[in-house]
This record gives structure tokens, sequence and C-alpha cells, in this order.
């Protein structure tokens, strides 16, 4: 797969405050590319210099091995994180008047039996539910058929049926070969819908790769899960542990070996739960915090 | 074209069903003038005003038991006879005194000109009649230009620039920042729309309110027109300056209030500058309001021509291009700094 985008060097300083500090990594066309990190990581400073609404402080951006000017914004579609859309308009409306900004669109039907809009179509912008309104910002990120789509938080905010219908709207872009850029606070929204990872903290960036082969690189077994009142007692096991949402968390290579230890060590083991480590894990392990915090 | 349409189109869909905002707009300028025309619907003034041309008003004081000796009777001297008449058909002043020939002019329709002549004959039962007719120009009649002009002021400054702020903070510029629609386009749409929404309104204002008070018309409408056009642009542009950056609705509204109460006060909304210091006089001519008024005042009450406040439609002109000129240049979608 070719780079669609190539991010070089990429800097932006906010008066004394360092937000992103020199990263650079491609992004190939076609793949949906997340990009993780805690709040105030630099991931919408780095997406929103991406878009082109920022401008960097320093590097550059090339699309399709160019560097990017106004007419970029008819490649790419865009759902901010925080945005609005002007009030007193319809959903068909609002599709109409941005239909209209761009050379080359979507038919509004498709818009809107892509994006589940049917039964909002004539609704005034300002009674639309949280997931309603994302469909609608997503329809208009898609609108002019874009290249490239950028998703900053698509899901944050909505109920998780709302989130899973997202994703399956996500899907369907994806199938479309269409290059997808995500960031969210959700890792098994990442581990669900992205090719490829990177994970920034600080302003820089920390990890990079496909889930699966970050996971492996550093995971190598399970993960066990035991309550928190048997703290003690795995402490004289002189078993290595952390404690995670109020839980202890033994990641082993060896299950069988380690509840074996357990045992020897008369710990009990009502609560266990063992399960494959996740991006969450990994995000812990490298960051040293959770995404929320 | 077509993208400065679709927002131009929005934004008066936006402005159209934005049912208080249009009723303010409407009601506002009405319930105004109807209170005004209340208040000063009586005629309070026990003095009667007695225009005099100039040159004969010096010799007339060398008769002492002349009319002009009389008490109660305030006199006021013209040079031109054309704008004295003027005044009389105005009743703005009660009648009009040429003693070199022996002639004066009345009102027919005065009442108070009726008392004032019968005095003039009882001095000079000489004196020639030379008799007149137009309606009086009431307070309502000068006070309306300044309330309509005010309206389109506070909707231009604050239909304007605080949408724009309230665009920027909620993210809607930011929206429309990510597509290929120019800063340009955006804010000539802004400006094309609201100064359709401001003329129109005022029109239909200026044609309501002329069916009940019946005012007194001079000039040109047309003439008018262009100064209500040329006013709300140049007061638009002045709001887009002080909106072309700020994030901060409570920063921006503080600045228009700034703006818009000086002007309100200054540019003759409520009453005239006339006899007030020369640097307030002065100092009131930096506001577009205090053109736009003066202009539609000269045309409505004097029947000045196009050519007459051509130097009030120049500022004007000049006034917005200079402030759309820097408010374009100034223009940030975001509101980022640096």
């Amino acid at each position: 797969m070719t780079d669609i985008l190539q991010i070089k060097n990429l800097s932006k300083k906010f008066s004394e405050t360092i937000a992103v500090n020199d990263i650079s990594f491609n992004v190939k066309k076609g793949q949906c590319f997340g990009l993780l990190g805690p709040n105030g990581a630099g991931k919408t400073t780095t997406i929103e210099m991406m878009e082109g609404i920022l401008k960097p402080t320093a590097g550059e951006i090339l699309f399709n091995g160019h560097p990017i000017d106004k007419s970029y914004y008819h490649d790419i579609g865009i759902q901010f994180q925080h945005t609005a859309i002007q009030d007193y308009l319809t959903v068909g409306e609002t599709l109409d008047m941005f239909a209209k900004f761009y050379t080359r669109t979507l038919s509004k039907a498709k818009l809107i039996e892509m994006c589940a809009l049917e039964e909002i179509a004539n609704r005034d912008t300002r009674k639309l539910s949280g997931g309603q309104r994302q469909r609608l910002l997503l329809a208009l990120a898609m609108l002019n058929d874009p290249k490239i789509i950028f998703l900053d938080e698509p899901t944050t905010g909505l109920d998780p049926q709302s989130r899973r219908n997202f994703w399956q709207l996500i899907e369907k872009i994806k199938a479309e070969n269409k290059t997808v850029l995500l960031t969210t606070h959700y890792m098994d929204e990442a581990e669900s819908l992205c090719d490829e990872i990177l994970i920034v903290d600080k302003g820089k960036i920390i990890q990079q790769g496909t889930p699966k082969a970050m996971l492996k690189e550093h995971f190598s077994g399970v993960i066990a899960l035991l309550p928190i009142n048997v703290q003690e007692k795995i402490n004289r096991a002189n078993i290595p542990y952390s404690v995670i949402k109020q839980q202890i968390e033994i990641e082993s290579e060896n299950i069988e070996q380690t509840i074996k230890q357990l045992l020897e060590s008369e710990v009990s083991l009502e609560g266990l739960q063992v399960r494959s480590p996740n991006l969450e894990d990994l995000f812990i392990k490298l960051t040293g915090h959770k995404l929320r915090s | 074209m077509q993208k400065f349409i679709a927002i131009f189109k929005a934004r008066n869909i936006e402005f159209l069903r934005d049912r208080a905002t249009l009723s303010w707009n409407f009601i506002f300028p009405v319930l105004l003038l109807v209170g005004f025309s209340f208040v000063f619907s009586g005629d309070g003034k026990a003095l009667y005003k007695v225009g005099i041309l100039d040159t004969q008003a010096t010799e007339l004081k060398k008769e002492p038991s002349s009319f002009i000796q009389l008490e109660h009777l305030e006199f006021v001297n013209y040079q031109q006879a054309k704008k004295a008449i003027l005044k009389v058909d105005q009743h703005k002043i009660d009648l009009l005194v040429d003693f070199s020939q022996q002639q004066y002019w009345v009102n027919s329709t005065s009442s108070k000109g009726y008392i004032v002549e019968q005095l003039l004959l009882a001095k000079h039962p000489e004196m020639q009649r030379s008799q007149t007719t137009g309606k009086p120009i009431r307070y309502i009649d000068w006070v309306m230009p300044g309330i309509l002009g005010m309206n389109m002021m506070f909707s231009c400054l604050f239909g304007v620039g605080y949408v724009i702020v309230r665009y920027r903070k909620n993210g809607v510029l930011k929206r429309f920042q990510a597509t290929p629609l120019s800063a340009f386009e955006f804010l000539a749409a802004q400006i094309a729309s609201r100064l359709l929404i401001v003329v129109t309104v005022t029109s239909l204002l200026f044609i309501g309110c002329n069916f009940l008070f019946d005012f007194y018309i001079l000039g040109s409408l047309l003439n008018l027109f262009i100064v209500a056009i040329l006013g709300a642009s140049s007061m638009i542009a002045l709001s887009l300056l002080i909106a072309s950056r700020s994030n901060s609705e409570e920063f921006t509204g503080g600045m228009l209030n700034f703006i818009s109460w000086p002007m309100m006060f200054l540019s003759g909304v409520w009453f005239s500058l006339e006899g007030s210091p020369a640097f307030v006089q002065g100092f009131a001519q930096i506001f577009p309001l205090t053109h736009m008024l003066s202009a539609a005042r000269a045309i409505m009450t004097d029947g000045a021509s196009f050519s007459d406040i051509a130097d009030h439609l120049i500022i004007l002109s000049l006034m917005s291009v200079v402030f759309l000129a820097a408010g374009s240049w100034l223009f940030n979608w975001n509101g980022e700094k640096g």
C-alpha cells in the first residue's frame, strides 16, 4: 500500500507549551489508522494539523506527496470532536448547504441511507440526540466522497448501542477502501476498527504498529485477574502483579504454573478471571496511566 | 458563487426561523415610535417663533414701538428667503416677516401662525400677506430616522459581530474552515445576508410607520434608500472588524456596547447636537450613524438632493471599505493565536 499521508518532523507550540514534539509517521492508503493517547497527549493537536486546521510550528504534511493547501479540503472529510452546525436548519438543508461547497459529492439519498438519517431528514438540527448528531456530522464528513476521513473521538459521550451502530458505519466506510484516521478514548473501539495504531504521550510517539503485533511484542501470555482482598497473600507468594481498577492483575506466560503457585500460597481462587491482554493493558504498560486519567 | 449563495441562504433561513429575534426587530422600533408619538403629541410651548429676513431686522431695531418689541416672541434671523419660507411650511417658525418688502408669510394651517399674524397686523396693518401651506414637522418626524437608524445599528453590530463570535466559539466556523469555502466567501455572504435583512426590515418598518404616522418626507425616497444601504454596509463592516478574531462573547459584547452606546448618544438619534461644543460635534463625525442620520434627515426634512448629501455618502463608502478590508485581513476562523 502506498502512503497517502506523510508526517515529517511535526511540532506545535502554544506559548510555552509544546503540545506536539517532532513526530514523524506515515499513513497508508485504505487503512484505518488509530491515534491514541491520554488526555493532553497531543493527539487532537496532531490530527488538527493533519486536517489543515492548525498551523504547525515546524515540520510538514504531505498528501499524496504534495504539501497540503486549500484544495486538500476537496479530498478529505472531517468529523471534529467539538463542533456545531448552524442553527434552525434541518438535517436535509444542512447537507444541501455543505454540498454546495464541493465540486464532487455523493448523492443526498445515498448519504441519508448510509448514515441512517431517513427518519430525521426534516428535523431541526437543534433537536437531534447525541447519536443522531454524530451520524449527521459523519454524513457531512462523507459528503464529498473523500479519500481520507478524519474522525476525532466520534463516539465520545454516546451510549453503548449508539457506539456499536457508529462502528458499523465506520466498517461500511472502510469497506469502500477509504483511509480513516481515528482518535478515540475507547481501546475496544481502536482494537475493533484500526489496522494500525500510533500511541502518543506528552507530544511524542511512544509506539506504532498493528494492534496484534504490538500486543505480541509486549505480552507473551494471558492476564489473570483476582479480587484485591488477596493482595497480602500474593505479596507473600512473591508473584509480580499490578493493581488496576481495584483488581490484582498478574501477567502470566504459563497460566497453569501461575495457578499452581497461587494455590501453594493458599490464595483463594474465588473470582479468578483469565483473559487475553488487550490494547488497554498495553496502553497502561506503555504510558503508566489509563486513557481517561 | 454557489458557496456564497449557500451561506447567504442558510443565514437568511436562520434569521427568519428565529422568531424571537425576527419579532423583536420589528416590534422594538414601532414601540419606540408609538411611545414618542404619545409623549410628544402635545405642544407645551407658550413661545411664538418669528423669522425675520436679516437686513430688515437690523433696520427694525431702530423702531422702538415696532412689532419686534413685543414680549414672548422669539425672533430668528434668516438670510435666504427660500430657506426661511420652508421653515414656515414646516411650522418650524410661526411667521416670516420681510420689512423691506412690507410682506409676511404665514402657514394657513398653523393656529399659532394665526395668532402671531394678528399681533403683526395690529402693529403694521400695511403689511402684505403671503400664504403658504405645509404640514408641521413634529418631533416624531425628526426622531423617526434616529430610531430606525438605531435599530439598524443594533441589528448590524450584534446581528453580525455577535453571531460570528458565537459561531467561532461553538465550532461552526471550524466546520466551515474544513471545507473549500474561503474566508472571503463566508464574510461576503454574511454581509450580503445582513444587508438584505436590515434593509428589508427597515423598509417595511418605514412603510408601516409612515402609514401610521404620515411622516414628513420632502426629498427622494431613492436617495433615502441609498443612504440606508451605505449606512448599513458601513456598520456591518465595522461589526466584522470587531468580531474578526475574538472567540469570547463577553469581550465582543463589551466591545459592541462600547461602540454602540456613544454612537447612540452622539450621532443624533434622540436629540440634535446643534449648540453642543465643537469638539463633541467633531468627535461624532467618526461614527457611521452620524453620517447616515444627517443625510437621512437632510433628505426628509430639507429635501436635500443627491449632491447635497454626497459628502456623507463618500464618508460612509470609505468607512465600509476600510472596515471591511481590515476585518478581512484580521479574520481568523478558529481564534488561534499566532
